[in-house]
Parts: C-alpha cells; structure tokens; sequence
C-alpha cells in the first residue's frame, strides 16, 4: 500500500511526540477550570493515534498545546526531543470547522502557508499538488461559500498539507460533516495518511471513527481530561465497520465512556 | 421501463424549454422596437411644445434654447425607440431608464406649467426651468470653479480623514495598548458634529482652507475609525490560529488577515464617512471659506438669486450621488468574494 515514491514525494518522516504530566486549566469568573489533569503520552514517529472522550472533556486543549498555540500550565511537550513553545508549519492543525478565508479562492486558501512563509516562488508547485491530492481539481478559483461542507474540509485539509508538516493535528474534522460525506473522507484520510508517512492525532467523541482510523486509541474521562485506558487497534487497513474485532473494541470504549448497557 | 419513460419526457420538455428560451433571448437581444423610449420621446418633444408655444407669464430669456433641448431629447429617445434593433448594448442599458425618462419629461411639463406659464408659485422662491438653465448657460465659470474646488476640499478632506481613520481603527483592533488610549478619546471626541469644531478650527490652522480640510477628515475619520475597529475586532480568533501555525508573523497576520476579514465593515465606514464629511464641507464654505458649493448656495441666497441656488443643489445632488456610486464600484470590486454571501 505504502509506495517508496509517493512517500518521498510528500514528507520525510512523521514526528515523535512526548507528553510528560502535562495539566492545563482555564480562568473561568476567577476561579481557576481545570482541563487537562496530568496526562502523559508517548507517540512514534508515523502513528496514526485517536484521542477519544466526551465532547469537552478537554481534547482540543491537548491539541492547541502540540500545535505550539498554548502553553501547559504543569508539565511538558516534547516534538522530537525538543520543547513546543510556539507554532510551527511543520505542526498542522485542521479544526471542526474548515475556517476557510472567504476572501481568498480555494487555491489563494491552500498557498497560505507558503505565502505566510514566502515560499511561494520556490515551492508554488506544491499548491496544484496538493489540491489534486484532496481530490479538488477544477475548483482552484472558487469562493469557499460556493463549496459544500466537505468540500471545504478538504481545503482545509490541502491548506495543512501544502506546508509539508510531520505533524498532522485533527479537531474533529470530519464532525460536521454528513454521514456519507465521511465515510468517503474517512477513508481518504487513511490513505493519505499512509501515503505520507507523517504522525496523525485525531480528536474525536465518535467511537466508531477512532477505531476505524486509528492505530492506537486513547480514552479520556470527562472534564478535567485524564487518560483511563488505552486500546491497540492492530488491523490491516482498510477496515470494516463489521469486523468482529472492531466489533469488541467499540463494545469496550464504549464501557470505558461509561454507555455499555 | 417507467422511468425511461420520465426519462424521455423530460428529456422532451427541457429540449422544449431551451427552445423557448432561445426565442425570448432572441426576442430580447433584438427587439424590433423600445416602446419606453418611443412614449418617453413623446412626452419630451410634449414638453418642447408646451414650453416653446404659450407665452410665458413671467418673463425669463432661454426659453427657445429650453424648448430646443427638449425638442432635442425627445428625438433622440424617438429614434433609439425606433432604431432598438441596431442599438447594441448601449441600448440594452437605456432600456430600463424609459419609464423614468418619461416621468422626468412629464415633472418638467408640470413644473413650466406652474411657474413660468401660469405663474402659480410665488416668484422669487420658485424658479421656473428656463430661469434654471439660464444660470447654468450665463453663470456656469463661476459654478464649475465652486464645483472644483468643493471637490478638491473634499477629496483630500475624505482621503486624509478615511486613511487616517483606516489606520487608527486597525491599531485599536489590534493593539491593547493603543486601545486603552485611544478609545476613550474617541468616545468623548467622535460623536461630537465635526461642524461644532468650526471656531477652534479656524482659530486654529493657518488658513481656512486648511482648517475646513481639517474638519472635513474629521467628519470621514470618526466612522471609518470605529467601522473598522469594530471590523477588526470581530475577526474570527481561528482565522489567527490557522495562520499562526502555518508560520505567519504579525504583519502577515494584520496585513493579510485581519484588514481582508475587516474590509466589509470598512465599506460601511467609508460610506459613512463620505455622508458626513459632505455635510460638513458645505457648512465650512458657508461660514470660512470663501468658495465652494457651499459659499454659492450662500451668496446666491444673500442676493435672493434662488434660480442660481437651486442649480447649485442640483450639481450637489449629482456631484454626490456620482461619488457614491463611484465608492459602490470599487467596493463591488474588492469585495466580489462577497457576491451571494451579503446583500445590500
């Protein structure tokens, strides 16, 4: 599945993750909220990991701390051995919501990156590379309100991918979107996970995605977020929603979630 | 099996359909003739004779070169009502001006009719269209000097106050510091009318010239500041996110995030601003500056010449709409990602 050629083609090789007791917590009317609660983490370079957990449990807060957005409170972020301390296009995060420009067309969207960097003379041929790779081929000068909503996620998802990263940070991005619509995105994540080798976090409340998707899934407790188990999906891609193996483990994260009946 | 037959049918119909498009495209790319323009043309070359034939009550001149324009236009729209067939797109534009054409042509038969040929309203403060167009024909070196030099007030009034205002609004937006300053001058000092400004202006700056530049910027400041303030304030906070993390830095993040997100509420501003710092240059020629619209409709007024204010309102009017129109147009161009998404 995985060819020696498309890998080269799109990044080295994916990021290695250490997260050592990082807690995190927000001022709320004065008192202090508590997030994240102690959480430590370890990921191998090219791991596809699903964070999972009720929604608002404090997920994305231990994204915007890989994506250098925030700072822990306690604790520490380790990309590659060394500390997270602010945003870096090697590090791409794709939110819930695509958040598009709407000023800018799709293709304007997708070279952000690389005009932020001014990098666009010398890597513009990646941008035509990566609309094609999102499947969008043929909409470069549309507005993003004449896109559908998968449409735009996966501009937002070209926009990630243009800057090259070995760290791919996804908020739910397939949350909005409608049940067909991400299924078929489902599966393309996978393969352009595979075909680019970098490391994937995927935050999701949806069990059935997580196991889908991901190599390892993490299982969260509700607010502040502490991690209670750990699940290995160890499947060969593509997977089917009614293997009796995924079967079992959606039956465990779900105990795990607290909703086994 | 039904559904080819849907199939089919509909097939059917659109083929149908798209031919009775093409022959009211058709009809419509080449009419034979523009019935609007043809009556419009009729009641213009009326208006010629109603001028042209009864004496006049009151006597002012002009009143041939009056009926001789009319006459004029009325032909004109006569043979671009009969002629539609050849006349392009210059016609498809006039068309959808014919029933105002002929209401225009219908007011004016109504307003010669009430003042120069029965003399209903009374004389100095009514002026009839002759009398109008003999300003226009006698005084028109010293209307279009007024005219230049309201515009030139004006334009670099309103340059200076909307850049000016452009600048500060995204300083506030984006700075705290600079927020904590400024803002509560602003609240204090903006909403006050710029023309309150009117004596310690003209004490003062050097000149009244400068000083009713000075408060033309002020008057155009005021909302393009608190427009775009507001504009840049409102900017979606994970607009910033996603461009930090693909490397932006701050000037990225002003220049290319949030003065784009903002330039809509920049817009509204801008129109704002136009409205206001053309209400406030027409009061500063009336009291400082001795020239402009203003001074004219001023002087016109002291010397009871209401013919000659009444045509220095009506080159305002056009004079603003013109400019309005002319900021709609370059709002329609920069702000065409909008088309579908906001209406006005």
């Amino acid at each position: 599945m995985v060819g020696a050629t498309s890998r080269q083609e799109l990044s080295a090789a994916g990021m290695a993750l250490e997260i050592e007791g990082a807690s995190q917590a927000f001022q709320l009317e004065g008192r202090p909220l508590p997030v994240l609660d102690d959480v430590s983490l370890t990921v191998r370079p090219g791991e596809f990991v699903a964070l999972l957990g009720p929604s608002g449990c404090g997920k994305s807060t231990l994204l915007r701390l890989l994506a250098g957005l925030d700072a822990p409170v306690a604790g520490r972020v380790l990309g590659d051995g060394a500390p997270i301390t602010a945003p870096d296009p090697s590090r791409v995060l794709v939110f819930q919501d695509p958040t598009l420009y709407p000023w800018r067309t799709v293709r304007a969207n997708v070279a952000l990156g690389l005009e932020a960097r001014g990098l666009l003379r010398s890597h513009g041929h990646r941008i035509q590379e990566a609309i094609d790779l999102v499947g969008l081929t043929g909409f470069e000068t549309a507005y993003p309100h004449q896109l559908s909503g998968g449409m735009s996620q996966r501009v937002a998802l070209a926009r990630a991918l243009v800057n090259d990263p070995r760290l791919l940070l996804l908020d739910e991005p397939l949350g909005k979107l409608d049940s067909l619509t991400r299924l078929s995105m489902q599966a393309e994540l996978v393969r352009l996970w595979q075909r680019s080798g970098l490391t994937a976090l995927l935050v999701t409340h949806d069990v059935e995605e997580a196991l889908v998707l991901a190599q390892r899934v993490i299982v969260f407790s509700p607010r502040p977020a502490r991690i209670t188990a750990e699940l290995v999906v160890d499947r060969p891609y593509p997977r089917h929603r009614d293997d009796p193996h995924l079967v079992a483990l959606r039956r465990e994260a779900l105990g795990l979630l607290g909703l086994a009946d | 099996m039904s559904a080819s037959g849907v199939a089919l049918r509909s097939r059917g119909d659109a083929a149908r359909d798209a031919s009775g498009d093409l022959a009211t495209a058709r009809g419509a790319a080449r009419p034979g003739l523009w019935l609007g323009g043809l009556a419009a043309g009729l009641v213009w070359l009326a208006a010629a004779a109603v001028i042209a034939l009864p004496e006049d009550r009151i006597e002012v001149g002009r009143t041939q070169e009056l009926a001789l324009l009319a006459a004029l236009l009325g032909g004109l729209l006569l043979l671009a009502g009969l002629a539609a067939a050849w006349s392009g797109r210059a016609g498809e534009r006039l068309r959808p001006l014919g029933p105002w054409l002929a209401v225009l042509g219908l007011g004016l038969i109504g307003w010669e009719l009430l003042t120069a040929k029965f003399a209903l309203l009374p004389l100095p403060f009514f002026a009839s269209p002759q009398g109008l167009l003999e300003v226009y024909l006698e005084d028109w070196p010293r209307l279009g000097e007024s005219v230049l030099r309201s515009l030139w007030l004006l334009a670099t009034g309103y340059a200076l106050g909307a850049a000016a205002g452009f600048v500060a609004g995204v300083a506030l937006g984006w700075s705290r510091a600079i927020g904590y300053w400024v803002h509560p001058v602003l609240r204090l000092i903006g909403p006050l009318p710029a023309t309150a400004w009117l004596p310690v202006a003209f004490f003062v700056f050097p000149s009244s010239g400068s000083a009713s530049t000075f408060l033309v910027a002020l008057a155009a400041w005021f909302p393009v500041t608190v427009l775009t303030w507001s504009g840049v304030a409102g900017v979606n906070k994970a607009y910033y996110d996603i461009a930090r993390t693909l490397g932006a830095s701050q000037a990225f993040l002003v220049l290319k995030v949030a003065v784009p997100a903002a330039l809509p509420q920049v817009f509204v501003g801008l129109f704002m601003g136009l409205g206001a710092s053309f209400s406030v240059l027409v009061v500063a020629e009336m009291l400082g500056v001795k020239a402009g619209l203003g001074w004219y409709l001023q002087w016109a007024q002291g010397w009871a010449a209401y013919g000659n204010m009444y045509a220095a309102l009506i080159v305002m009017a056009l004079m603003c709409s013109g400019l309005t129109t002319l900021l709609f147009k370059s709002r329609d161009r920069l702000l065409a990602w909008q088309k579908g998404t906001v209406r006005w």
